[in-house]
């Protein structure tokens, strides 16, 4: 199944009942599906909308009304996306954004890239606010984490963003899907605005107008926020046991550094991948941990370097952190990660005991 | 026995308004509560403010509320009432919301048919923002940013939302109505009221455009306010059905 349809058939299978979309390449089939699968539902809904601004806020009042909701896009589409996934965090609203990247900035091109790193994992929108991020790396990956995301954003009523590339949602795999959810069996949402019937009347809203009431929102936030980061936080690692030098890479890009660290390994370097599953919240305290045994990281992204700065952070200056970035959409071969892997591990004099 | 001839609509709270002496907001709320009482639908209204003067409604309102980004309540509303169909669902939004920042929602929900009843409070000028230049200030009307009054050649004349929402295909009902007397608020509650009609027989969409006066920012007493509607904004906006296809 291609990727995008992935994405789409998990989503329903994981309740997602309201979409709202607009079209955009490279993740056109994602609606496409989803005008079909909604169509043989009695509860679902699909709308084309007539913008990025007014899929992303029908999804906010979806959300408000109590239905899991989904809206998708590429990068240009992603920023126009912003006003409502700030106002989703603001008021504490589900939602799932699926972001298939691609070269950008501005326009770009239609070719998978990793540009959108920052835009995802800094908030992207107005205020301070954090999103979920999600990043699959395969078929597999891209179902179950879509299930996970419809889960996180109910738990943590937040938004939460699924972080992909032009290449996943093209790309045909193999999967197998978890059982869908049954909607009713979801833990009841007592926030929800469906009318004031033997209740009193609620309101969702993101205006504070008190300083005072403002800080303390903001603080509740962070502290849902530092949950999360505790509760959620996620890396895959691939033969690292004995790793002199650990490549750090997620999604696509993690899938080419695999096929580069097999070639390096077959030369007989000891070297292995670091993968974080989240971006957001990142997986610090795993790197950390490796840099006290590992002295070598090379971060490998589909852009000029952004996650770099995460890992950099995590290993709070105690181990080298190198970089090797292919932006604008090319996309790398495992070959010539092999000779960015070789090369950087006898300049570092790794091979010497 | 004493006779209780004039009380708060139930679907108000008990909360005084925040709203400038002689706004037209207050009424145009109080309106709404009346209706929403009448057709006994406050137990499924769920309502969408703005951003702008009307921002707190969900202060006032006993109804549950969801608030929308500036101009993007047609959007938010469509979104719960699609989740949703068998509940009332409202925007309340000012001119600048509806006919400038958020007109491309206005109108492709309006277009699709989206069974919402939106209340569109025109008031000629961005009032909380402290009275620049709206898309419906009137031509020479002055405002903070068309010193001089509106120049047809540098600011654009006054857009008819109205009427170009009349023309798209899914609009049902669409009024102009004003709340500067009152003879104007009676056929005022009475629109209101087809205009939640329509919604509840599943017609489609509805709009409601309301003139209010707003003396603070057009530097008027309540009163020439009033009369400034009467005898000046209704030459640019007449107070008429502009679509009925309610048969």
């Amino acid at each position: 199944m291609r990727g995008s349809q992935v994405i789409g058939e998990a989503a329903i299978r994981a309740g997602c009942r309201f979409y709202a979309g607009y079209p955009i390449t490279p993740q056109n089939e994602l609606p496409e599906f989803m005008s079909g699968a909604m169509a043989n539902l009695e509860d679902g809904t699909f709308i084309q909308a007539e913008s990025e601004l007014a899929a992303i806020n029908m999804v906010l009042g979806a959300s408000m009304a109590g239905a899991r909701a989904m809206t998708s896009s590429s990068s240009p589409g992603i920023s126009l996306k912003q006003e409502g996934i700030s106002f989703l965090a603001a008021s504490e609203l589900p939602a799932v954004i699926v972001n298939t990247m691609r070269g950008g900035p501005g326009l770009g091109n239609i070719a998978p890239s990793q540009g959108d790193y920052f835009q995802a994992t800094r908030g992207g929108g107005h205020g301070d606010y954090r999103t979920i991020v999600l990043a699959p790396a395969y078929g597999q990956e891209l179902a179950d984490l879509t299930r996970k995301a419809f889960e996180y954003a109910d738990r943590y009523m937040a938004p939460v963003m699924i972080l992909a590339d032009g290449m996943m949602s093209q790309m045909m795999e193999p999967v197998i899907f978890p059982d869908p959810v049954n909607l009713s069996k979801l833990p009841s949402k007592p926030w929800i605005l469906n009318g004031a019937k033997e209740r009193p009347s609620r309101i969702i809203k993101s205006l504070i107008l008190g300083t005072v009431a403002m800080e303390e929102h903001n603080w509740k936030l962070a502290r849902k926020y530092e949950i999360i980061s505790r509760e959620i936080a996620c890396a895959e690692t691939y033969m690292t046991e004995d790793a002199r030098l650990v490549v750090v890479a997620y999604g696509t890009a993690a899938r080419v550094a695999k096929g580069g660290i097999k070639r390096a390994r077959e030369m007989g370097l000891k070297v292995g991948l670091l993968r974080p599953v989240t971006l957001w919240p990142f997986p610090g305290n795993t790197i950390r941990k490796m840099g006290r045994l590992v002295k070598d990281f090379l971060v490998f992204e589909m852009n000029t370097g952004q996650m770099l700065d995460d890992v950099k952070l995590s290993l709070e200056g105690k181990s080298n952190v190198h970089f090797y970035g292919r932006p604008g959409g090319i996309i790398s071969t495992p070959d010539e990660i092999a000779k960015v892997i070789s090369s950087l591990y006898y300049r570092q004099h790794l091979e010497e005991d | 026995m004493e006779k209780v001839v004039f009380k708060r609509p139930k679907y108000m709270k008990e909360a005084p308004f925040h709203y400038c002496p002689g706004c037209g907001h207050s009424i145009i709320h109080r309106l709404m509560a009346e209706v929403i009482e009448e057709l006994d639908i406050g137990e499924k209204t769920i309502g969408v403010p703005p951003a702008g003067c009307a921002v707190l409604a969900y202060d006032y309102f006993d109804t549950d509320m969801g608030e929308a980004p500036h101009g993007r309540g047609a959007a938010v509303a469509t979104g719960i009432k699609r989740t949703l169909p068998d509940r009332i669902v409202f925007s309340y939004q000012g001119d600048g919301d509806i006919a400038a920042i958020g007109t491309a929602e206005t109108i492709h929900a309006a277009n699709r048919g989206e069974n919402i009843t939106v209340i569109f409070v025109n008031n000629s000028c961005y009032g909380m923002t402290g009275g620049q230049m709206a898309p419906t200030t009137l031509l020479d009307q002055n405002s903070t940013t068309t010193p001089g009054g509106r120049d047809k050649n540098r600011d654009g004349a006054p857009i008819d939302l109205s009427e170009m929402l009349a023309i798209t295909r899914g609009a049902v009902y669409i009024e102009r109505t004003a709340v500067n007397s009152i003879k104007n608020i009676r056929k005022t509650k009475k629109a209101i009221t087809k205009a939640f009609k329509v919604q509840m027989a599943g017609l489609g969409f509805s709009l409601v455009e309301i003139l209010s006066p707003c003396p603070t920012n057009w530097k008027m007493s309540p009163i020439d306010a009033c009369r400034w509607i009467d005898e000046d904004v209704v030459q640019t906006f007449p107070l008429k059905v502009i679509k009925d296809e309610t048969g």
